[in-house]
């Protein structure tokens, strides 16, 4: 009987890989017990995710309830929140970002192909796995480390005397050096197999026409890495632009940062009365990093196909 | 032959360069938690020695493991039979499945707390006297705060997503699932001893890095005012700086294992698939 209901989804589930069999048929009878596999993911998503950002989204573009009038549609905290010491925040927030995912685009390049060109197999082996482990090594150890290293007693810092140099780790640069910390292992992962799909035909083939190497990269290789550049590019904006506990055990509040306004607002180091604009924050921290991921999944699409 | 000795040590440059780069805060940061290399203190293993019996760090780290466990156990509970139907019985969900679980990546994870605690202030403003509240009161309960969870749940799903979704697609579900139930298996020995021993691989995966993200999360557990591992390092970072450092080193240490330990197995895997 649920047969006839899920004839319609019969094709698709044929069709689906290359290992369909004949006997495939008797998994139409299941497709309705099926969906139920999927039921609980679905519904946690949608009430805890539903909930979560349906809440942000109500609360940004409302008054507070506290307020006399109750919760009233509002564009107020909208504005707020790109006006004055937020949009500053916001700012430094972008600049932060753009800043370390260029610097660690460019220093990226280089170890990815020294990497990939290598002859030693263990060096790349090593590079790749250290990669994988740094690029998810961020938050307080990380500014601890570097703390211990370059902060104000740090083992550097003393040993250099840097302070008397004008160096200090708290502020826009040392977080920049910081980030790339994690920024770097991600790009290098990111590029790897994008450089590995460069065939060295295309080298020799420039090279036979007489091109030398600048041109080869000029016209050829770095054409044909824009996309993963592009994408790793946006990939590392994202995550620097999220990135919140580094900065916090870093250097409190003197960069001025998004997630550190949404912080202090939650914890009521503000006026009371804030938390809608916090609210009104996050609602632009999700629209940023929509627009990340809308850049970047096209990218990384067009990418694969070119170096397939 | 001159041009390739010029690459060669271009290359040599490069990877020298960012070695120094990766490598010297790590020394440093072991450095200055042994003592050395700062002024006026003397070398010795006090700071790692004297963790054990740091006030707060045995209640911190017992949070953070149960929230880990807890975690896991959700993300795997949640996943598993999704991915699993979706293969076998309900192609077309798949690309709903895969936008719910990559869905979390546009939602930072400081904008999500920011959230959360409006549901819990809205809710708690709301709902007094009532079942909810008390469902709300018991998922912030300071001895296991459930709402860390369902939170660390959905910032795990992308990754998860992926990692199990890469493992499923490396065996061939539909030939097991059929062979174990032709001979007559029912369905919850297919699944326990047909299905999930095969993805042995992948679960463990995903449960390791599960884990590493519980261990390593800050922001959502800080702002809602928990102390799990990562934020006692920082609250403790005031009175002795030199112990937050060995913590860190330490932690970080244990991370690394996990994760070089999933890199070794994951490569480990292939050569011998391949005869």
């Amino acid at each position: 009987m649920s047969a006839v209901q899920t004839a319609g989804g019969d094709t698709p589930a044929r069709s689906y890989g290359s290992k369909a069999r004949p006997g495939a048929v008797r998994w139409r009878v299941r497709s309705v017990a099926g969906w139920l596999g999927a039921a609980p993911l679905l519904a946690f998503a949608a009430v805890v995710f539903g909930l979560v950002l349906g809440t942000m989204v109500y609360g940004a573009l409302t008054t507070p309830e506290s307020e006399p009038g109750g919760a009233r549609l509002t564009g107020a905290n909208m504005s707020a929140s790109l006006h004055g010491p937020y949009l500053t925040s916001l700012i430094g927030s972008v600049k932060l970002s753009a800043v370390s995912a260029l610097i660690a685009t460019v220093a990226g390049l280089p170890i990815a192909h020294a990497v990939v060109t290598s002859r030693f197999r263990a060096l790349r082996e090593a590079v790749l796995a250290g990669s994988g482990v740094l690029a998810n090594f961020g938050g307080v150890p990380l500014a601890f480390a570097f703390v211990a290293t370059l902060g104000n007693a740090g083992v550097l810092t003393s040993r250099f005397h840097l302070l008397g140099h004008g160096w200090s780790l708290y502020g826009f640069w040392g977080l920049t050096l910081v980030y790339l910390y994690f920024l770097i292992p991600l790009m290098v992962l990111t590029l790897t197999p994008a450089l590995e799909g460069l065939r060295r035909q295309w080298q020799e083939a420039a090279r036979n026409n007489g091109a030398n190497t600048f041109r080869y990269w000029t016209h050829i290789a770095l054409p044909i890495l824009m996309p993963s550049l592009l994408g790793g590019f946006v990939l590392l904006f994202g995550s620097a632009f999220s990135a919140y506990a580094t900065a916090a055990a870093m250097v409190g509040s003197s960069v001025p940062l998004v997630t550190m306004q949404i912080a202090d607002a939650l914890s009521g180091n503000v006026l009371v009365g804030q938390g809608n604009v916090a609210l009104a924050l996050g609602v632009d921290m999700v629209l940023v990093a929509g627009l990340v991921v809308a850049v970047q999944v096209p990218l990384q699409r067009r990418s694969a196909k070119w170096l397939a | 032959m001159a041009r390739l000795t010029t690459i060669r040590y271009g290359r040599a440059a490069v990877l020298l360069i960012a070695g120094a780069y990766f490598l010297i805060p790590l020394t440093c940061a072991i450095a200055f938690s042994i003592g050395a290399g700062v002024p006026g203190q003397r070398i010795g293993i006090d700071a790692y020695t004297g963790i054990f019996s740091a006030g707060g760090f045995a209640d911190s780290l017992v949070l953070t493991l149960k929230l880990a466990a807890a975690t896991i156990a959700l993300v795997l509970g949640l996943l598993v039979p999704a991915l699993v139907t979706v293969r076998l019985a309900a192609p077309r969900l798949r690309t709903l499945v895969e936008i719910v679980c990559l869905l979390p990546l546009v939602v930072p994870a400081v904008a999500l707390v920011a959230g959360v605690s409006a549901v819990l202030r809205w809710g708690s403003d709301h709902f007094v006297g009532t079942p909810v509240f008390q469902a709300l009161v018991a998922l912030q309960n300071p001895r296991f705060p459930l709402v860390l969870v369902l939170a660390y749940t959905l910032m795990a799903l992308p990754l998860a997503y992926r990692t199990l979704d890469t493992g499923l697609a490396a065996i061939d579900l539909r030939l097991l699932v059929e062979a174990a139930r032709a001979c007559r298996a029912p369905w919850h020995r297919t699944l326990f001893q047909v299905v999930l021993p095969n993805l042995r691989g992948a679960l463990l995966n995903t449960a390791f890095l599960t884990l590493a993200l519980v261990l390593g999360e800050y922001s959502v557990a800080a702002i809602l005012g928990y102390q799990p591992f990562a934020v006692w390092i920082l609250a403790i970072s005031g009175s002795q700086a030199q112990m937050s450092v060995a913590v860190s080193v330490l932690g970080l240490l244990v991370t690394w294992v996990l994760l070089l330990l999933i890199a070794a197995a994951g490569r480990a895997r292939h050569p011998k698939e391949t005869p």
